[in-house]
């Protein structure tokens, strides 16, 4: 009962820094999309603007107005949901960020099952045999994941496994061909649920074959930072009384190591993962130019070539305030796992 | 004279960590672990190339970004070991000469980001109190964003080049120092030498610069250290999304961003560029995890 109520407690007052922090985090992503450009309502209406739009453009934002009013306007259109208009396509950018999002939250979840998944397993098997060839092995491949550009991944493993090998597509989510004869009809713009709900078998082989490539690049990272600090917290918490009195009693070995061991080595890790995140929603841009995939970070790249500036500003406050959220979440699912942070 | 002599006998009790013992220090750790001490080499080497670009490259004009039509994308050959790429230059001659922005700026964006956030974290750890809440509530705020999204986005608003790209890296990267000092000046402004100072009515300007900074300076460098290769990667993928160096002048990101078109056939336009990347950040980053085991400049938080 005590510790509902201090957890409930703790819930609470992290949901309300993090109102906070969005609230700052809008008046960073309001100085850069107003007052750092050197004239800002240009950059609004793009290259071809003539000095009348200029004008009316300054009026509709405000920017003739002092600064905690232009804040204030800022705010006023960030919540009433108006992101302002996408330069290259005349469509409102939250709408143009919506129809891509799944593309990306497809991508990147996947990503982070397959970084979760091997980064513990790998950890928790270089920890056991700390100090062989295979935890010397596992170290050297977490540090070559965190050193290689994303960017260059993906076009190393293009070259392998479509240009040389021929087992895997070369880039987007499905192939085009797919289009005519088993059309995957879209409910979530999740391909990999749509093919499912819908039974659309062959589509779903063919949207896991396209995910492999991009999904393994971008995992990349997170999954060797989460091998790492598993393996790091593994090794602490082995040596603490509790495990050595497990081998005492003559526990079984995968039990201690499994549930004893990784039970309190798995708090740690849900940090990095927070962390890594971060990584990931950036990342995903480079995967999506490199593989072709229509989510956000082609949205992106297309923007900046275009000097698409309302969409640039729009995907970064969306990626921001993203970021907060998982961090939240990341938070909350800890003090599941591990009461003594809510205690502390 | 009292006094004095009991702060120094209370310093000798409590000696300040020394820089120049943990430089000497860093030179054994590296000299022991046959790792850090190949990348120290592969560091030197890139810092080599880096300073002798022009008299190293094949064809340094080439490599600085004139195009010379005849000879567009040719294959490998001895005279041009990897070849060239669509605008005739020698794919060599562009990587060489490309090791200077990828060394420069991403020192460059390291050192300028120390030099904001260190004052930032030495003022709030060791005065605390709404000054520390208020430096620490600013850093939080940019440590909210994924760094590369803020960078790029600041990048966008201050317009294409080279110089807006360092400097958005470092209104994204200065947070990260302004935390480690802050975490060590906490700790510092405990000690016996700093209470002393205080006690004998030492200004707190002065006590920041001349006792709790210097102190500083050793973790810093390690994480500095540590940090210069994500600089790198992050450079690089600016680059590679066109906010970073401006064609023709040469840069990895790019020129792995250049070649992809080309990558089934001319593969080597993309892959070496990108190669070296990953060489140079790999080699920060394998010195990096050495110094960290030994002094993890994070130990103070």
């Amino acid at each position: 009962m005590l510790m509902n109520l201090q957890k409930a407690e703790y819930i609470l007052r992290r949901l309300l820094t993090s109102v906070f922090v969005l609230l700052g985090l809008t008046v960073i992503t309001f100085f850069i999309a107003r007052v750092v450009p050197s004239n800002a309502a240009a950059l609004y209406i793009g290259p071809k603007a003539r000095p009348e739009d200029i004008e009316r453009v300054t009026k509709l934002l405000g920017l003739d107005k002092p600064l905690p009013v232009q804040y204030l306007v800022y705010m006023r259109d960030v919540l009433k949901g108006d992101w302002g208009t996408s330069i290259s396509s005349k469509r409102p950018v939250l709408q143009e960020i919506a129809s891509r999002f799944p593309a990306t939250f497809e991508l990147l979840c996947t990503a982070m099952i397959i970084a979760v998944a091997t980064g513990i397993v790998v950890g928790v098997i270089s920890a056991q045999w700390q100090g062989k060839w295979l935890d010397i092995l596992v170290r050297a491949a977490s540090i070559v994941g965190v050193s290689v550009p994303a960017f260059w991944l993906g076009l190393l493993l293009q070259i392998l496994f479509f240009r040389n090998l021929n087992i895997l597509p070369l880039s987007g989510r499905v192939d085009s061909d797919l289009r005519f004869t088993h059309p995957i009809m879209v409910t979530t713009g999740i391909y990999l649920i749509d093919a499912i709900i819908h039974q659309n078998w062959v589509a779903l082989k063919d949207v896991c074959l396209h995910m492999i490539l991009p999904a393994l690049t971008l995992a990349a990272y997170p999954a060797s930072l989460i091998a790492r600090m598993t393996r790091a917290t593994m090794l602490e918490v082995q040596s603490q009384d509790y495990i050595r009195t497990a081998r005492a009693y003559g526990l079984k070995e995968s039990f201690i190591v499994y549930i004893l061991a990784l039970k309190n080595a798995i708090s740690p890790t849900l940090t990095v993962i927070g962390l890594t995140l971060a990584y990931a929603l950036t990342g995903s841009f480079f995967v999506e130019i490199v593989f072709n995939w229509p989510g956000l970070g082609m949205f992106t790249v297309r923007s900046l070539l275009n000097l698409d500036y309302p969409a640039i500003m729009g995907i970064t406050l969306f990626g921001a305030i993203g970021y907060v959220l998982i961090n939240l979440l990341v938070d909350i699912v800890q003090t599941w796992i591990d009461p003594r942070i809510s205690l502390s | 004279m009292a006094i004095k002599e009991s702060i120094s006998n209370i310093q000798s009790l409590d000696t300040p960590p020394q820089s120049r013992r943990t430089l000497v220090h860093i030179a054994q750790v590296i000299l022991r672990d046959p790792l850090a001490l190949l990348s120290t080499i592969i560091i030197i080497v890139f810092f080599f190339v880096a300073v002798f670009a022009y008299q190293l490259a094949p064809f340094p004009e080439q490599g600085a970004g004139k195009s010379n039509p005849a000879t567009a994308m040719l294959d490998p050959s001895p005279e041009h070991p990897i070849g060239t790429d669509r605008l005739g230059r020698d794919m060599l001659s562009r990587i060489i000469i490309a090791s200077r922005p990828a060394l420069v700026v991403p020192i460059v964006v390291v050192f300028l980001a120390v030099i904001i956030g260190a004052p930032l974290g030495a003022i709030a750890g060791y005065k605390g109190g709404w000054l520390d809440e208020v430096i620490m509530r600013i850093t939080d705020l940019f440590l909210a964003f994924p760094f590369l999204l803020l960078a790029m986005s600041i990048a966008t608003a201050l317009g294409r080049g080279l110089d807006k790209a360092a400097i958005a890296l470092i209104v994204s990267w200065w947070p990260w120092y302004t935390r480690l000092t802050r975490s060590i000046a906490a700790s510092l402004s405990q000690r016996y030498f700093v209470m002393a100072a205080r006690s004998i009515g030492v200004r707190d300007s002065v006590i920041i610069l001349r006792h709790i900074l210097p102190n500083c300076i050793s973790p810093i460098l390690v994480q500095a250290t540590i940090d210069l290769g994500l600089v790198i990667l992050a450079m690089g993928g600016l680059a590679f999304l066109g906010l970073g160096t401006q064609p023709p002048a040469p840069d990895w990101g790019l020129m792995v961003s250049d070649g992809r078109t080309f990558i089934f056939k001319q593969w080597w336009l993309s892959t070496y560029p990108g190669l070296a990347i990953f060489i140079v950040v790999l080699a920060f980053n394998l010195l990096g995890d050495t110094l960290r085991d030994v002094f993890d400049p994070r130990q103070y938080r």
